[in-house]
């Protein structure tokens, strides 16, 4: 195999807890965003639009919808000869299997799937998050100031930055300090989990990381740390555009309706920056005599006879006459039924609104299924669930995956509220 | 489908559809907010289980052939059969151009010579419909049948659309016994769809046969001139179809997407119209839209008025802006304040801010690929 100047590493195995009932049987990064995307897209399309070709998926948590959208890769032109996607599902060993106990240990146990292509390089990515970057530059960068290891970093509000891995750094941008979410954060740069090593340097603190049993096996945990415990030069490279980490109900719906406005904060319509996704196989969309669509995002398929107003529509939904649809995301192929009425929610794919349904009314109250993850306004309906028609769902009310007319004891749930069906993996 | 494979004709040159036609064939004209006009019988070809499909084509095949590319889009894109694609070609014994469309199938006999598939389907790339081939193949191969054409009911079409088409008489049986082709005087309203289904083998001997006595076309020369020696049956189609063939049937077949029950029959069944992707965001629509029964491709940035419409990929509508009963290509851009109805424009198009432009509904106006008005 030629060898790759850079290879790709794809952490794309995690949960996504606090999305509720929209991970409960997808990975964070299968959830779909933005009209038409998943959230893995946007870093499989800065891989492609950087020049990287060759990408590990890391896979572990809930893979199928991942693998089947991925597939062989066509839709970001990695499907190569040489190079290309890999996905990377934990496997079985000579002496026991073993799923991935962290992000380090992840790429641990696929080292030989790197040696295979013998890089100098290595980037670390992860598919939780919307942004448009340009890795070429960064590894430009860290050629430029010969860095063991790159990390890029950006600037948060001081407020937010105790969330965050906070990098604390000199003048000449090298690193002497790491905090884990800091009480006291000393510099505002936090990590935004996008890392270059020189592999050579990477794979010794792979193999040394594996044999502590008390490490965690986490980059920001472990491995950093070590490294710079050891004198490495680390070197943080600087991002100034927007990324999101869209990991809360909340943060997931703030972005996503962001995207309605006139000049929105994250711009998808750049033709030098294209996002790339399998495309469905439908028409373009269609609105209309009594359809009204107002400050909105559209996808192709749609049949829009209702009102749509300040929401996203993705791929092949249809809103039947007299729904009023407002500050809402549909996903993908849901039917919303006449004369329905759904403010602030969202609703997942090939999901059922029916006829006079109203979802999202009343005032907020707290959950009383789980205030931790379902903390806002928002109602949020699972995939191919079906809401029987009449129906009235408060504020903050969660509707499971794969509910039918007859899970519903009434036909009103109060803010607050919530109908989950078995399984406990939420 | 069992052991067939497709051919397309593409037609000649052909300034029927004026300034849309100038620069690519009919095949490649945009159509429905995504596609081309050759999506459709190619994806009724695969849809149909046809994985061996050749494209005869003649007349400006650059966007054509950038369209169809390794044929990816339609899964043809194989390691055995797959897309094939057949311009004209100069050599020893041929003249290069093709002159009718049975010296382009002889002219490509190879290609017949090489498969292996017992059946020929025969379609044009200028027409609009979706079908399914399996039940005409039955019937073709239940009748015995030398050759099958699709024909539907073409009262649907005007007097003078009718008199360029290719009209039939049957009898009980369905067994073609007259085939005019372009009637003065249409007899009765059962018209040719230009699908053919064919064997394989008879097909090569017939096109030997009349390439021998100099002749080219395959309805004049072979068809017509056969109706008593071959057993020519006509397969009747009950659904949607209609040929591009001049600009008010391209306007009028655009407009008739608006129509739920045609829009459902040509997408919304399980075969589905496959066409070339371009990966654009979803349309976005600000707080000045206005959008009343239209069509709206991907990409689509729209702040101003827009009723009974189709507009393609990539269009921008800006504010104050009024488009009326207008089809508005790729990448269009219709600045404010402007007055649009009844207009055609082509790819890339630019309307400056304030003008007005009045087509008329049997001759919509049009504004030719990447003109600045």
């Amino acid at each position: 195999m030629t060898r790759k100047e850079i290879v790709a590493l794809l952490l794309a195995g995690g949960q996504g807890s606090r999305l509720g009932v929209l991970t409960k049987n997808i990975a964070k990064p299968a959830v779909l965003y933005g009209g038409k995307y998943r959230i893995i897209d946007f870093t499989l399309s800065n891989c492609i639009n950087s020049g990287i070709d060759t990408v590990g998926v890391l896979t572990q948590y809930q893979p199928l919808k991942l693998n089947s959208h991925i597939g062989i890769g066509k839709p970001w032109d990695l499907d190569r000869v040489n190079g290309g996607i890999t996905i990377l599902a934990p496997y079985m060993k000579t002496e026991k299997g073993e799923w991935y106990s962290g992000t380090a240990d992840a790429v641990y146990q696929n080292i030989h799937y790197v040696n295979e292509m013998s890089p100098k390089y290595v980037i670390i990515l992860s598919g939780d998050h919307i942004y448009k970057m340009n890795y070429s530059e960064m590894l430009e960068y860290h050629k430029e100031t010969k860095a063991d290891a790159t990390i890029s970093v950006i600037d948060v509000p001081y407020e937010e930055a105790s969330r965050y891995g906070i990098m604390n750094t000199r003048e000449d941008g090298t690193i002497y300090e790491f905090e884990e979410k800091p009480q006291n954060p000393k510099s505002t740069l936090a990590s935004m989990g996008i890392y270059i090593f020189n592999w050579d340097c990477l794979r010794e603190y792979l193999i040394n990381d594996h044999l502590k049993s008390n490490s965690d096996h986490d980059f920001g945990k472990n491995i950093i740390p070590a490294m710079l415990a050891d004198g490495k030069r680390m070197l943080a490279y600087r991002f100034a555009g927007y990324w999101r980490d869209v990991g809360t109900i909340q943060a997931y719906w703030e972005s996503t309706i962001n995207l309605t406005e006139r000049i929105p904060d994250f711009n998808m319509y750049d033709p030098y920056w294209k996002i790339y996704t399998p495309n469905p196989v439908y028409p373009a969309h269609f609105i209309g005599d009594t359809g009204k669509v107002e400050k909105s995002i559209i996808a192709e398929g749609c049949m829009v006879y209702g009102t749509v107003k300040n929401s996203v529509i993705f791929p092949g939904v249809t809103i039947n006459e007299g729904a009023y649809i407002e500050d809402s995301i549909i996903m993908s192929d849901a039917l919303i039924g006449a004369n329905s009425e759904i403010y602030c929610s969202i609703i997942g794919e090939s999901s059922v609104i029916g006829n006079n349904a109203k979802c999202g009314v009343g005032e907020f109250a707290e959950s009383t299924y789980n205030p931790k993850v379902y903390d806002s306004k928002i109602t949020v309906i699972g995939s191919n669930t079906v809401i029987p028609n009449n129906t009235v769902l408060g504020k903050n009310v969660v509707i499971d995956n794969y509910i039918t007319p007859h899970d519903f004891e009434s036909n009103f749930i109060p803010s607050g509220g919530a109908l989950i069906k078995g399984g406990d993996n939420e | 489908m069992k052991s067939t494979m497709g051919i397309i004709l593409t037609g000649g040159k052909n300034s029927r559809l004026k300034e849309l036609s100038l620069e690519r064939s009919i095949a490649a004209v945009p159509f429905g907010g995504k596609y081309r006009v050759i999506d459709f019988t190619l994806s009724n070809m695969v849809n149909s289980g046809i994985t061996n499909v050749g494209v005869i084509t003649q007349y400006n095949i650059r966007s054509l052939m950038d369209h169809l590319g390794s044929g990816k889009e339609w899964d043809l894109d194989r390691k055995n059969e797959g897309l094939f694609i057949f311009p004209p070609y100069l050599s020893e014994f041929g003249s290069g151009w093709y002159k009718g469309t049975a010296d382009a199938l002889y002219n490509n006999l190879t290609f017949l010579l090489r498969s292996d598939e017992e059946f020929v389907v025969i379609g044009q790339g200028y027409a609009i419909y979706n079908m399914e081939f399996d039940p005409m193949l039955e019937q073709h191969i239940n009748k015995n049948a030398d050759i099958t054409i699709a024909c539907r009911n073409m009262s649907d079409f005007s007097f003078n659309d009718q008199k360029n088409m290719g009209m039939v008489q049957i009898d009980d049986d369905g067994r073609i016994i007259d085939f005019m082709e372009k009637p003065l005087n249409p007899k009765n309203n059962l018209g040719s769809m230009g699908v053919y289904i064919i064997r394989r083998k008879l097909l090569i001997e017939l096109l030997q046969d009349s390439a021998a006595k100099g002749q080219t076309e395959l309805v004049q020369d072979i068809i017509v001139k056969n109706t008593d020696t071959l057993r020519i049956y006509s397969y009747i189609f009950n659904g949607y179809w209609r040929p591009l063939s001049n600009i008010q049937l391209y306007y009028r077949t655009n407009m008739e997407l608006l129509n739920p029950k045609v829009r459902n029959e040509l997408f919304m069944s399980r075969r589905k119209i496959f066409t070339k992707v371009k990966d654009e965001a979803p349309a976005k629509y600000n707080e000045e839209a206005r959008v009343r029964n239209s069509i709206v491709a991907d990409g689509c940035i729209i702040e101003g008025e827009v009723e009974n419409c189709v507009l393609f990929r990539g269009v921008r509508i800006m504010k104050g802006a009024v488009v009326k009963n207008s089809l508005i290509m790729q990448g269009s851009v219709v600045e404010s304040n402007t007055h649009l109805s009844y207009c055609i424009l082509d790819k890339g198009v630019t309307i400056t801010a304030g003008k007005t432009l009045n087509g008329d509904s049997e001759w919509p106006l049009i504004v030719g690929k990447n003109v600045k008005v």
